[in-house]
């Protein structure tokens, strides 16, 4: 048993929505409690997006165990199959339904559904959620592409190749096959099948036919990868093309495989000068601590030490799969490396290193954001933070754009500290006043408290903060009502009820005055 | 003003009072009762939530809290592994271990729960057993009690119910041989603080929350107990109360100036309070719940609204929506229809109105679709989706996390369900 607080990884069947949800064509029927529905919201509210996932819950309850849980599953992909007609279905238990071992697999080959289905085996109380996308992806490529005859290359002289690993709810997936794709068409190479995201049962099929593969995000696409190369004997890119020399890597590996020439298409982003310009000499040295998936984390460390100039004092992943590259990527920068899924030992870390840059995850951003040190979020888990409205890949060379401009905001910059240090006992820039750009709340007395139980600090700082410009004529027990409303609506709480005061001539703010100031000011 | 004759009991055959219900069985795009963790843990400030569960639990609970700003939340996880699947005494000293290195870490921490779910239930791990084991260990410091929150078992904001269930044994004996009055359901401090003012200047002396902010101040229980649910999901609590001799009063839940009117109407009748002195304790409140409401209203008048099945609250929110804002329900969804409890309620709906119980969301969906109703209330999982299909809707969560209780919450109570409308005017694009 592991006392868990806030984790990195769902369990494995949210991977396997992951594919579901980014594909077409497909839905999963899940052996699931209600309750188990909550995952929707992530692909709903968190990715904003405007279908709900294609999955079907066969919502178990107590009463049903030992009796008809079985057939309930059945009705219930009769339903989905009826009612959504699939290309392709998926099946599979949550972590309840494996303890009750009603075995999806026979049940719905018994059903003889007209399509092709993937009984899925998540081992729900050993894996987590990447592991359960890629072992996700990798059956449905097996079922929908064994069988199938690669087409002739014939007289097709443009280069063909997929595009693999994207998922719902990826960390900037969406933007960042929009940039890796226009990269390709650049070095007039053609792409095949990007997948899982947007792609149909169909398009799997049709893998076999791209010269090679490109294995884009590790975590989710790197064994569908391995079994193509066995399979289709297809090459894999894998350099990931985060950062400006890993895109030109890319860039290189790809050319070799494809047989052309890429030279003119080696060197369009802004980081390079950027990072030479003498605004960004503070930059050097600047301490980093880096935490995130493997594949990002890994990437990050060297733009931060090679483009960046900074410092990398610390490296890290959650996800121990793919611990032996941070292993590898840790000896070169001369760290012990931080493998692990428990968020409080993360925070240790951070405290003990005291870097000045965080770039992790949201969680290491609420870390950061306790102690005060800037950060920048490099991967998932997401956040609905992380689906900016704007292009924002971190892939290619405007990912290396982007990387610089994120990474760089959250620090001082030159000049500005420049003027910062020559203006340093001017009260406004005093340690107090805090650094404007951590935003509000970023002072010390304004400080984030350390657990939920201490929301008093918070308070107090309002009322010294507003109380010297207030006039007079709060009643005890109206001033002590109004330390109830929340300290974010409190200030126009209490100008509303100044307001109404003044207006009606009331002289003495009491309890009364408060609410009729709050049902006056109601819209 | 003319303080309306306080809800009395209706007519039998009023309303919907015996109209036919809808029972559905099939996917139900709800929460489990963990959920209720995320405010249960903020109201009892020494409590902590240990959830034994699995991955998804913790999973669960960090997506419907929708935040990670706390950093170290009074709740958590202790995630069952494949080692613990393999043999249950494993399990029991892998939960002592959780549970003593966790009363290490936070010694101030009075009450822990242990909260079932649904693996735990499953592999039949008797979380009482082990609550009493636990509870003689740290005698003296931490008081260690359980209850599901299993989705096998509760919906939503059914685990509220199970844990004040889980509580009520645990209360004193109420030996004062004065009545007193307990409000039951978790409120939020601003709230219930009006409430306690407003029973103070009507005259009744002895006011009692359930819970009470710290697990050393429970109220105490006993036959002189007279009992006001604040909340319509309270169905076992309320049977549990009773069986230790307290009394239920029976009323509308305290929603809007009417519903208000009559929960507070009925304490004062039980507590033997002159009619015309209660009448003029409330008539402030109550005037400014009107007035504070009637901002809302033409928005809201003549709108149609269905209500999918969330937290159980809403028969009542239908009922104030049609009362007192003129709103016409469609569809009133509720996972869980608690009959008599919700009887006043349901007498004051519309006749017509379709209730139903339970869920199959495609074919729920599939009504609203051909309804069309001017707003849905529904939950995370469906509000965009059906956003996308021109269907305008509000968060059923948003209900339960923000103060709707009470005279002085009408006005944002109808705000509510009056934004999502007002923002679908004015947006041109």
């Amino acid at each position: 048993m592991q006392l868990t607080v806030w984790t990195y990884e769902g369990p494995p069947h949210v991977g396997a929505m992951r594919i579901a949800t980014a594909m077409e064509g497909v839905h999963y029927v899940l052996h699931a409690p209600q309750g188990d529905t909550y995952a929707d919201l992530l692909f709903t509210m968190i990715e904003r997006r405007n279908k709900r996932p294609p999955v079907t819950y066969t919502t178990f309850q107590a009463r049903d165990l030992g009796t008809d849980t079985a057939q309930l599953f059945q009705k219930a992909a009769r339903d989905a199959y009826n009612r959504f007609a699939p290309q392709a279905m998926l099946v599979g238990a949550s972590c309840t339904a494996e303890l009750i071992q009603d075995d999806p697999a026979g049940l719905i080959e018994a059903m003889g559904l007209p399509c092709p289905v993937v009984a899925l085996e998540l081992p729900s109380y050993q894996r987590k959620e990447n592991w359960g996308a890629a072992e996700t992806f990798y059956q449905l490529v097996r079922k929908l592409c064994t069988g199938t005859t690669p087409a002739p290359k014939g007289d097709r002289t443009q280069p063909l190749v997929n595009i693999l690993g994207p998922t719902a709810l990826g960390f900037r997936h969406r933007d960042d096959v929009i940039e890796i794709t226009r990269l390709l068409t650049t070095l007039g190479i053609a792409v095949n099948v990007t997948a899982p995201l947007g792609a149909t049962p169909a398009d799997l099929a049709r893998l076999g036919d791209a010269d090679f593969n490109i294995c884009l995000y590790p975590e989710i696409a790197d064994t569908a990868c391995r079994w193509l190369e066995r399979t289709f004997g297809q090459k894999t890119v894998r350099t990931v093309p985060i950062g400006h020399a890993a895109t030109r890597d890319f860039i290189t590996e790809v050319a070799t495989l494809a047989g052309i020439d890429a030279t003119a298409a080696l060197n369009t982003s802004n980081l390079p000068w950027w990072s030479r310009s003498v605004d960004s000499t503070y930059l050097t040295g600047k301490r980093v601590f880096i935490f995130g998936d493997a594949t990002h984390a890994v990437a990050a460390a060297r733009v931060a030490r090679d483009e960046l100039g900074f410092e990398v004092v610390g490296l890290g992943c959650y996800n121990r799969e793919f611990a032996r590259d941070v292993r590898d990527a840790a000896k070169l920068y001369g760290i012990e490396p931080l493998i692990t899924d428990d968020y409080l030992e993360v925070e240790d870390a951070i405290q003990a290193l005291q870097p000045e840059l965080v770039l992790g995850t949201q969680m290491e951003r609420h870390i950061a954001k306790r102690l005060r040190i800037p950060c920048a979020v490099i991967s998932a888990p997401v956040h609905v933070q992380d689906f900016p409205a704007r292009y924002s890949p971190q892939m290619g060379f405007e990912g290396a754009n982007v990387l610089f401009d994120t990474w760089v905001h959250p620090l001082v910059m030159g000049l500005e500290e420049h003027l910062l240090t020559m203006f340093r006992d001017d009260f406004e820039f005093s340690d107090s006043a805090g650094a404007s750009h951590l935003g509000h709340g970023s002072a010390p007395a304004h400080n984030v408290p350390a657990n939920d139980l201490q929301p008093e600090p918070i308070a107090a700082v309002a009322t010294l903060a507003e109380s010297a410009a207030e006039p007079a004529g709060w009643s005890a027990e109206a001033e002590k009502e109004l330390m109830k409303i929340p300290f974010f609506v409190r200030g126009k709480a209490r100008r509303n009820t100044e307001r109404y005061a003044t207006e009606q001539g009331i002289a003495a703010i009491t309890l009364a005055t408060l609410y009729d100031a709050k049902a006056h000011y109601a819209r | 003003m003319t303080p309306a004759a306080p809800a009395a009991a209706p007519t039998a055959l009023a309303g919907c009072a015996t109209a036919p219900v809808l029972r559905e069985r099939g996917q139900r795009e709800v929460f489990c009762g963990l959920t209720g963790i995320i405010w249960l843990h903020r109201k009892v400030q020494d409590a902590f939530f240990l959830v034994v569960g699995s991955r998804t639990c913790a999973h669960l609970l960090q997506s419907a809290a929708g935040v990670m700003v706390f950093a170290e939340p009074r709740f958590g996880t202790a995630i069952i592994e494949e080692r613990d699947l393999a043999g249950m005494a494993d399990c029991n000293e892998e939960l002592d271990r959780v549970v003593d290195r966790l009363l290490a870490r936070r010694p101030d921490i009075k009450l822990l729960f242990l909260v079932g779910s649904c693996p735990s239930e499953v592999i039949k791990l008797d979380l009482s057993r082990a609550a009493a084991r636990l509870s003689v260990k740290h005698a003296g410091a931490t008081k260690i009690l359980n209850y599901s929150g299993s989705g096998i078992e509760t919906t939503f904001t059914e685990g509220e119910d199970a844990c004040l269930a889980a509580l009520v044994p645990e209360l004193p004996a109420d030996r004062s041989g004065r009545p007193s009055l307990m409000i039951v359901g978790t409120l939020p401090d601003v709230v219930e603080d009006q409430f306690l003012r407003l029973f103070a200047e009507i005259g009744i002396t002895t006011v009692h929350s359930l819970p009470a902010r710290r697990s050393d101040a429970m109220p105490p229980v006993g036959p002189d107990t007279l009992f006001l649910l604040a909340q319509p999901f309270l169905g076992e609590t309320a049977r549990v109360l009773e069986d230790r001799g307290a009394t239920r009063l029976d009323a509308l839940f305290p929603f809007g100036a009417e519903g208000t009117t009559s929960w507070l109407h009925a304490a004062a009748q039980a507590f033997g309070i002159d009619e015309m002195h209660f009448r003029s304790v409330i008539a402030p409140g109550r005037e400014r719940a009107k007035r504070a409401i009637a901002h809302s209203r033409t928005r809201l008048e003549g709108k149609r609204i269905t209500f999918l099945p969330d937290s159980q609250l809403e028969v009542p929110l239908a009922r104030f929506l049609s009362n007192e804002l003129g709103m016409l329900p469609v569809e009133v969804g509720s996972p869980y229809l608690h009959r008599r409890h919700l009887a006043q309620e349901l007498a004051l709906l519309p006749a017509g109105t379709l209730i139903s119980e339970g869920q199959d969301v495609d074919l729920q969906l599939d009504r609203v679709r051909a309804a069309r109703p001017d707003l849905t209330v529904c939950g995370l999982g469906l509000a965009n989706p059906l956003e996308a299909e021109g269907l305008t809707t509000k968060w059923a969560i948003e209900l339960v996390f923000s103060p709707i209780h009470g005279f002085d919450q009408a006005g944002d109570l109808a705000e509510l369900f009056a934004r999502p409308l007002r923002r679908r005017d004015v947006l041109r694009v």
